[in-house]
């Protein structure tokens, strides 16, 4: 198999695109194996701009467990712009990766992380550009195994003729599995051909092989069934869930880039799962349990990715940091450590409280303050009830008076618009809101010189929460409260001066939608939108609304179905979803109590410190919370006072 | 805060952007550099201030996509240190292809005085020689070579003539970046910094002008040199004094 370079080639192009440095590779953290003393070889690919996909911290932990196995080879590709895409069809330049520059056609595997269903088209890009067969169906052996990652795949149904296959849940161990099954089927010759590795990976029972099921339709539309068309697959395919952190302090040796990118850190998990049973949050739902890293553990990363990357700015990962059973010890004890080296330390994805602040205060001991952002979410008392995120007014206002009491003169507020059972009061709330923060703040800075800042997303109801049954709101309608919510910030020419506002319309949310809740008929959707010239979804200013509704118009109907069937459509107990046959552990009855319980207003329980209230994840994946704390205590770094010079 | 540690030594840098890395960016060379001085624990200094900067200053950079062998920068450090070992470990915290090639301790006088010039290596594949230098021929003869560039103030006109003070076809082999099959025009060029810059593109834009040479494919430049230009033509190397200073060779 040739696996030639074909830098030589791209090499003519790059003086005529933007930003060419995002195409070289080159970067500190960068593996380039010798090919031929190799047997599994992976394209890792996240499916956006260098950017945005270079700092993403699931690709890099895979490529380097991946390329720490001797007979393994993992390099990246990303997305590229379209500048370079008309050239290189041009030249007949195909996709790349930017480590050794080899074709991506030429690889065992070609691994896509989706953290959201906007990367689709870039996929579609990408497959067409490598020279690989769009429809799974109709690629051969001499093709990669198309194999989709990352929070998405949770339901990879819109995309799933274009899979070979799926992978739940967390990577580490999955990868090291798929490649020994593909070692293995290659030391044997090959056996069967692709069908016969495809069927290997789905027998392990958490790979997700969608060519092996079939979907059958209701003749409302619905889905009656999803059933394998053979008998040695499972019914349900299994999450994976990576259990002891501690064994997998990944990334030692980050990415570190020479093009700027989206984070300039050295990013650190310190822990994984959630369960503040935040109800729109999906991530929060399919990543239990709760899994935290030691305080030691935590410790060693930061000194030896910041040695090895040069990095001045470190942030400590979670879906909710403040709540790591030892964060108190581990910001003062990084604080201390890293005092007066000109390092900072920020923790994004905190609660609405004060000990957040004392932390924040701990963390720019060093002089660097970085800003606070909270998440009320939801602009009033009933629908943060509804939601389950359980922030009282006081407590906003309590946090805020602290925060600009110790000198911070700025807050950022996330809401979201268009949420379950939401009124247009709902939503004015917010502004109301806004206004009690910076009079409360005003009168505890002693200044008339703060601000905070309103930012607000539209909600999109993902599947494996409570709120897959839910309808979504008309874009119309949303933009019609975000206009409003605009009128009550400026109501009071005062207070609205202090206040800045950003939003995004509500379109391009009902076009996640679709993709997030869809089943396989979308996918022709999807490929449409392509054929007609969709790229980087994600960006607004490549984002065509009009382009999606038209190739909704133009293909669903064909089904019987169409956008809003999929969007603004609320389902019952008893349909069967999509990804029903996909399994994150989560009971799907519970889930439904659940949402019940979000339309009646009760809210549910923490299970970290409350007893458990039976999601089901532990016990059908087997798996138990994992938290501290350990008792341990970070020690003094001993500052270098030499240079690092190679032996 | 306040209180930065004082610079106790200055040292000055040569450094190559080569290969790929030629499209490193001024700014993000800058980045990649910070980031090396952090990995190599070099006891930078900083400004003042509530935001300090680590005291680097660059003499002018290539243009993006341009190589070099002659990029040149000054560090204030707050604890001395070994020069030689100093190159050592910045090279071995830039990637290959950010290349530190020699670093003396710096003397009397501003980098910036003693760089006016740069020579420049233009290599145009498929271009045959004979052409190029008729191309030459007729730029050399032009009393003025009027080209466009875009600027930030928009498209603007300007005479790229008077700022080069050399310019030939050679018969040069053994390049840096020799990896082009032949026939490949090879120009040496020597340009003067003048405001508004005249950079190899506006020269390559001026042969374009009076002999309509269009390469088929991009050319590739390189930067030689940078220092003082002699009244004989030659390029002083700006790090010279320094060396004489310390008693180097």
């Amino acid at each position: 198999m040739s696996a030639r370079s074909v830098f030589p080639q791209l090499e003519q192009l790059l003086p005529l695109v933007s930003k060419p440095i995002q195409y070289v590779g080159g970067e500190l953290g960068a593996v380039v194996k010798d090919w031929d003393a190799t047997t599994v070889r992976w394209a890792l690919m996240y499916p956006d701009a260098y950017e945005v996909g270079l700092p993403n911290q699931g690709v890099q932990i895979l490529y380097e467990v991946l390329n720490e196995q001797e007979d393994v080879l993992a390099e990246r590709t990303y997305a590229v712009w379209p500048d370079l895409e008309a050239l290189m069809r041009e030249h007949g330049v195909p996709q790349f990766t930017v480590d050794a520059h080899r074709a991506v056609r030429d690889f065992d595997v070609l691994g896509l992380s989706f953290s959201t269903e906007l990367g689709y088209t870039n996929m579609f890009t990408a497959l067409d550009l490598a020279a690989i067969p769009l429809e799974s169906k109709d690629r051969g052996d001499e093709d990669p195994i198309v194999l989709a990652g990352g929070h998405a795949s949770f339901n990879p149904e819109p995309i799933a003729d274009f899979l070979d296959a799926a992978v739940l849940g967390d990577g580490e161990e999955a990868v090291l599995e798929i490649s020994g099954i593909i070692r293995e089927w290659k030391a044997e010759g090959r056996p069967g051909g692709r069908d016969e590795l495809l069927l290997r990976l789905a027998r392990t029972e958490s790979i997700y092989v969608p060519r092996f099921y079939d979907v059958d339709y209701l003749p409302d539309g619905r889905i009656q069934r999803v059933v394998p068309n053979r008998p040695d697959v499972p019914f349900r395919v299994a999450k994976r869930t990576t259990m002891d952190l501690d064994a997998w302090p990944y990334p030692k040796k980050p990415l570190v880039p020479l093009a700027e990118t989206v984070h300039e850190r050295y990013a650190v998990e310190i822990f994984r799962g959630c369960t503040r049973g935040c109800r729109f949050c999906q991530a929060g739902m399919i990543t239990r349990p709760v899994r935290e890293r030691s305080i030691t553990t935590v410790g060693q990363m930061v000194k030896e990715g910041l040695e090895f990357s040069g990095f001045s700015e470190v942030g400590l990962l979670s879906l909710s940091s403040a709540d790591h059973s030892e964060i108190g010890d581990m910001c003062s004890g990084l604080a201390e450590q890293y005092a007066g080296t000109n390092v900072s330390l920020s923790l994004p994805s905190t609660r609405v409280d004060a000990f957040n602040i004392d932390l924040a205060q701990e963390l720019s001991k060093n002089g660097r303050r970085t800003g606070l952002t909270f998440a009320p979410e939801g602009g009033s008392e009933r629908i943060r009830k509804v939601i389950n995120k359980m922030v009282t007014e006081e407590d906003l206002i309590r946090t805020v008076v602290t925060a600009y009491s110790n000198g911070w003169r700025q807050v950022k507020l996330y809401f979201m618009c268009g949420l379950p059972t939401e009124t247009d009061d709902d939503v004015a709330q917010i502004g109301r809101m806004a206004h009690e923060v910076i009079k409360a703040g005003r009168a505890a800075a002693g200044t008339k010189d703060i601000r905070c800042t309103v930012s607000i997303g539209g909600f999109v109801p993902k599947p494996h929460t409570p709120f897959q049954w839910a309808p979504m709101v008309r874009p119309e309608v949303i933009d019609a409260r975000l206009k409003m919510l605009k009128d009550v910030i400026n109501s009071d020419r005062s207070l609205g001066r202090a206040i800045g506002y950003r939003y995004h319309d509500g379109e391009p949310s009902l076009i996640e939608g679709l993709l997030s809740r869809g089943d396989r008929r979308v996918g022709a959707v999807i490929r449409r939108v392509w054929e007609k010239g969709g790229r980087f979804d994600g960006w607004s200013e490549h984002f065509s609304y009009a382009r999606w509704i038209d190739a909704a118009a133009e293909v669903l109907p064909g089904f019987g179905v169409d956008l809003d069937w999929f969007t603004t459509r609320e389902r019952d107990q008893a349909e069967v979803l999509p990804w029903d046959h996909l399994d994150s552990g989560l009971d799907k009855d519970w889930l439904w109590q659940d949402w019940q319980d979000s339309l009646s207003e009760y809210e549910q329980d923490d299970c970290r410190w409350t007893p458990c209230f039976d999601c089901g994840v532990c016990p059908s994946m087997d798996t138990e919370i994992q938290i501290g704390p350990t008792g341990k205590k970070l020690l003094p770094l001993t500052p270098v006072n030499n240079l690092r010079v190679p032996a | 805060m306040g209180g930065q540690a004082p610079v106790v030594q200055r040292i000055r840098i040569r450094y190559a952007k080569r290969g790929p890395l030629r499209f490193t960016s001024h700014r993000d060379f800058a980045r990649a550099f910070e980031r090396a001085l952090r990995r190599a624990a070099v006891p930078i200094a900083f400004s003042q201030g509530f935001t300090p900067h680590p005291k680097i200053s660059y003499a002018s950079a290539a243009p993006t996509g341009v190589g070099s062998e002659a990029e040149y920068l000054e560090i204030g450090l707050q604890a001395e240190v070994d020069p030689a070992q100093l190159l050592t470990a910045l090279d071995a915290a830039l990637s290959p292809g950010l290349d530190v090639l020699e670093a003396v301790p710096a003397g009397e006088g501003s980098l910036a005085d003693r760089i006016d010039a740069s020579r420049w290596l233009l290599e145009l594949p498929s271009v045959d020689p004979a052409v190029a230098a008729a191309a030459v021929k007729s730029f050399l003869g032009a009393a003025e070579v009027p080209v466009e560039r875009m600027t930030k103030q928009g498209r603007r006109t300007f005479d790229a003539r008077p700022a080069v003070t050399h310019i030939a076809v050679t018969e040069q082999s053994d390049l840096p970046s020799g990896a082009f099959a032949a026939p490949c025009a090879i120009i040496d060029l020597v340009v003067r910094q003048v405001t508004p810059a005249v950079r190899p593109d506006d020269v390559l834009s001026g042969l374009r002008v009076v002999a309509g040479l269009e390469p088929p494919v991009p050319p590739r430049v390189t930067r030689l040199a940078q220092g003082t230009l002699t009244p004989q033509g030659e390029i002083v190397d700006p790090l010279d004094a320094d060396r004489a200073a310390i008693g180097g060779r």
